[in-house]
């Protein structure tokens, strides 16, 4: 179906070609995973197909690449419309029109289709998708995951033989991803479709695909084969790989199934994980002492801990209010006293009510992921933690600051954020002059922000534009600018989309190590692996409630969306990373 | 008390307007034109009781049946700047002077000595009270005639508008379209980057910080705008059939022929002289127009989806602001004095009695138009 023949890729003003010497076929129907680091040209790869590259991109492709016989040299990407359908990162950017139904119809009416054939069709391609309560509403109203739904029925609807996916669930909650991805199985076995789909999130997609691309080798095999020699792979594969499995598991099914052996040798528990410590237990505690139940735990009001049934929440509530009571009399010492302090928060916006009754506290040196839904609560959680949203009821402290009633040049001090798009805080046109910048405003010695830099992403020169860096690069740019007012607050949001697993690892041992150095660190991710990695607590919010707010082993093991790979494949035992079974493996 | 029976509902309830979706939507083309309509009958007068009641009447149709959509909400911004347009013209008069004679001096600005060249132009000097009335009245005027096409366009939605155009235009209306969404998302991505700002520790308000992120913001907005464009190739748009090369410059021949005849007729028909031959050309432009974009939908594969039918509350809907406008045209001729209260010597307005009641038929649309579905439903998404 898709055929590339010694196929390279050259932009034109980049050093060496993107895409070099492709040769590879992907037969009718079926799922093709491209795997590699970023950079490789996974994008560009997807874009030859569509043949988006090179007619819209520039740059100049040598070799052929054909799709269903067509050669996209000669056809145009509107002349393979009915043939190629494309969905890219961000759905928002490919929708042409304003409401789900004439999204769906678009491409069909480009194409000229009669009219009762495409009304047939958009009523088939709402019930596929699950959008048929969705039909009139704008898809600017619409959540990530509807979105990202309506963009891939918006280019089902031609019945096209290829379909072209690039990142499709990384903007996604984990149940929002498994609805996208549900999708995509039913077209490759329903219907015969042939997908190609680049994705990061290797956890999510692995067990879903008939083969694996490696890039930039260009060699293509079977899922286990390719995860056996890949410099990325799921946590269930580095499991495999760390025990010693053949052949490699792809799924948490077969790594259960062949995990007796493991299980065996591993101790009964994990390793105590204190707060502020790595998984691994191989940073030094930062704050000496503590209470035996820190305030952190004990502040919780509806249903802390587990959300297990039997807990109930006037249980929990009144639990809370002794203890408070109890410990009132004693003054805490200052460095105890919480660096996070939100007491009943409402947010309202208009007539949503975006947060409701929602409390927190956070601990110097302790690191907190907010987990739950798109849409949930948790970016609106994080603005009002840096004044950028003032509370609607209820009081919010950071280190005994009102943040939307504080100077911005005296908040950053206090509190920094990391926005979900790190380039809404670079406004330089170099990386030198973003440090300078930054040095400024925080009224730090010259030099400090680009200290940070060097430190974080060694060999970013002065002059690059920040544009011009890689997803990973970029946010450790902005991390350095957030840093260099050295606020013992940091908060990142959705800090891993588009990362792959060594960027990923990078920010992971860097985030440690502000840990380590007493930094207190809330970050609201999707990424389940990443908060088993990094969190001491996760707090779940859903429809603008906390409801679950606990250590992370507690309350991500319990849950079937939110838990590592590891820990499903573990469970009942709460381990939660490769890294934890290799050290108890070890020892 | 009984409670109301929910299922079927009797005879009565059969005439209430339906739950609005897609298949029952009023034709946009009729929303415009009971919006032209009561905009053609504030024209008519600078009574401003009657210019308010156009505006009620306006504002009520719109609270009863603007659903929640983005473009919904622009009859709030529309009714803001149709009072920036009075105060703009009673400013205007008070500062450049006006011509209406008045014995009612409120206050004397310093006048401004001009040259000779410039005699007619007057700037400062006396303010009357007449003038001022005057400012106000037609002021007003514009401002009805503002806020009738804003409650157009807060009821049709504009891209179902453009759906509406022939086949040749049809790609033309799209890039209207989309470039009509670029400056919603540049507002939205000012507000960001402003916040983000915060972020920085700097101040988020201020001429410099809408400097400073001007260029970022203008660095995304033609990034979407190029990532609107692959999306839309990538989608077929601009695929063409293959037409002979005589179809092809026959077409372009009547197109432009055609404009050409609409415009020399027009002017013939507006000039004092050649009334004569205007009519004539302008129909024969007018046909050729037409005949050459009918042949130029050849070209185009598109197909329509679900096109808005003109159905009979379209009908209805569009009768009642054509109504209004021949009523407010006709009342000129039996009380012309009632429809343009003097100004000098100063009066009171009045209210009369038969143009007011022929501004009420506007209102009918909040009867026969299809209902919105509830509000409640409407979820907004924050960024996360």
């Amino acid at each position: 179906m898709i055929r590339f023949e010694n196929v390279s890729v050259t932009y034109e003003d980049a050093a060496g070609p993107t895409l070099r010497d492709v040769d590879l076929t992907v037969p009718e129907g079926e799922l093709v995973l491209l795997v590699g680091p970023s950079g490789v040209g996974k994008s560009t790869l997807l874009g030859a197909v569509s043949g988006l590259v090179p007619h819209f991109t520039g740059g100049t492709l040598r070799g052929r690449v054909t799709v269903d016989g067509r050669d996209t040299r000669t056809h145009h990407p509107r002349e393979l419309a009915d043939l190629v359908g494309t969905v890219g990162q961000d759905p928002l950017a490919h929708f042409v029109t304003d409401t789900v139904e004439d999204e769906l119809a678009y491409g069909m009416e480009s194409l000229g289709l009669a009219p009762a054939v495409m009304r047939r069709r958009v009523e088939e391609t709402l019930d596929l998708l699950g959008l048929a309560d969705l039909r009139d509403r704008p898809v600017a109203t619409l959540s990530g995951g509807q979105q990202q739904r309506v963009a891939i029925g918006s280019v089902l609807t031609t019945h096209p033989k290829v379909l072209v996916l690039d990142e499709p669930t990384s903007a996604l909650d984990p149940s929002a991803a498994e609805d996208v991805l549900a999708v995509l199985q039913r077209l490759v076995h329903d219907l015969g479709t042939t997908v190609l789909m680049a994705e990061h999130r290797l956890e999510r997609v692995v067990q879903y695909a008939d083969r694996v691309l490696l890039l930039p080798e260009a060699v293509l095999g079977t899922p286990a084969e390719i995860m056996a020699v890949s410099p990325v792979y799921p946590p269930v594969v580095a499991l495999g790989r760390l025990a010693g499995w053949d052949p490699l598991p792809l799924t948490v099914r077969d790594a259960r199934r062949g995990s007796d052996g493991l299980r065996a040798r591993l101790p009964e528990r994990p390793a105590e994980r204190e707060p502020g410590r790595g998984p691994a237990g191989l940073l030094p505690r930062p704050v000496p002492s503590r209470n035996p139940a820190p305030p952190v735990l004990d502040a919780r009001g509806a249903g802390g801990g587990a959300p297990g049934p039997g807990r109930g929440r006037g249980a929990g509530r009144s639990l809370f209010r002794r203890r408070r009571a109890a410990s009132a009399p004693v003054a805490a010492p200052r460095a105890d006293a919480p660096l996070v302090d939100v007491d009943r928060l409402a947010v309202r916006r208009g007539r949503v009510e975006a947060l409701r009754r929602v409390d927190l506290r956070v601990a110097r040196g302790e690191t907190v992921a907010l987990m739950g839904r798109n849409g949930a609560g948790k970016s609106t959680l994080l603005s009002t933690l840096v004044g950028m949203i003032a509370p609607t009821s209820g009081t919010v402290r950071v280190s005994g600051l009102v943040p939307h009633a504080t100077e911005p040049r005296a908040l950053i001090r206090q509190v920094g954020l990391v926005p979900q798009e790190p380039r809404d805080l670079l406004y330089a046109e170099s990386v030198g002059d973003e440090c300078a910048a930054a040095d400024a405003d925080a009224g730090a010695e010259p030099g400090t922000c680009r200290a940070l830099v060097a430190e974080l992403v060694p060999g970013v020169a002065d002059a690059t534009h920040p544009r011009d860096l890689s997803e990973g690069q970029r946010l450790a740019l902005a991390l350095a600018v957030v840093l260099t007012a050295a606020p013992p607050l940091v908060l990142l949001d959705e800090p891993t989309r588009g990362l792959d697993y060594a960027a990923k690892a990078r920010l992971v041992t860097r985030l440690r190590g502000l840990a380590a150095d007493g930094h207190a660190i809330v970050l609201a991710t999707h990424d389940v692996e990443l908060a088993a990695e990094l969190a001491d607590r996760v707090v779940i919010v859903a429809g603008g409630e906390v409801v679950a707010d606990g250590p992370t082993a507690e309350v991500v093991v319990s849950s079937p969306a939110f838990a590592p790979q590891v820990a499903k494949i573990l469970a009942p035992e709460p381990w939660l990373t490769v890294e934890q079974v290799e050290g108890a493996l070890r020892a | 008390m009984t409670p109301v029976p929910s299922v079927a509902p009797g005879p009565p309830g059969r005439l209430l307007a339906p739950v609005a979706d897609r298949g029952n939507a009023l034709h946009p083309g009729a929303w415009w034109l009971w919006a032209l309509g009561l905009a053609v009958a504030a024209s008519r007068t600078t009574n401003p009781l009657l210019l308010g009641l156009v505006v009620a009447v306006a504002g009520y149709v719109v609270a009863a049946r603007r659903t929640d959509a983005p473009w919904a909400r622009s009859y709030g911004a529309f009714v803001k700047l149709g009072l920036f347009v009075v105060a703009l013209r009673i400013v205007f008069s008070v500062v450049l002077g006006s011509p209406i004679p008045g014995a009612h001096e409120l206050f004397t600005l310093p006048e401004l000595p001009l040259p000779d060249w410039a005699r007619g132009i007057r700037v400062g000097g006396r303010v009357t009270a007449e003038q001022l009335v005057f400012a106000l009245y037609d002021g007003l005027k514009l401002a009805a005639l503002l806020i009738c096409v804003g409650a157009a366009n807060a009821l049709a939605n504009p891209a179902r508008l453009l759906k509406s155009l022939p086949g040749a235009l049809y790609e033309a209306g799209v890039a209207v379209v989309v470039a009509m969404t670029f400056a919603p998302n540049l507002v939205a991505d000012v507000v960001r980057l402003r916040t983000a700002r915060r972020l920085r520790g700097r101040p988020t308000g201020g001429v410099r910080a809408v400097l400073q992120i001007g260029l970022p913001v203008l660095e995304g907005a033609l990034e979407r705008s190029v990532a609107v464009a692959a999306s839309m190739d990538a989608r077929g748009y601009g695929r063409t059939a293959r037409v002979p090369p005589g179809v092809r410059r026959t077409t372009n021949v009547l197109t432009l022929g055609g404009l050409l005849g609409v415009c020399a007729g027009s002017y013939g028909l507006l000039a004092a002289q050649g009334a004569g031959y205007g009519l004539p050309l302008l129909a024969a432009g007018l046909a050729a127009a037409v005949a050459g974009l009918r042949l130029g939908g050849r070209r185009t594969l598109r197909t329509r989806y679900r096109p808005d039918r003109f159905g009979p509350r379209s009908w209805l809907v569009a009768a009642s602001g054509v109504t209004v406008a021949a009523l407010m045209i006709h009342a000129n001729g039996y009380a012309p004095a009632a429809l343009h209260p003097g100004v000098v010597p100063l009066i009171a307005p009045e209210l009369p009695l038969w143009p007011a009641l022929s501004v009420l038929p506007g209102l009918l649309p909040a009867l026969v138009a299809p209902v919105p579905p509830a509000r409640a439903a409407v979820h907004e998404e924050p960024s996360a």
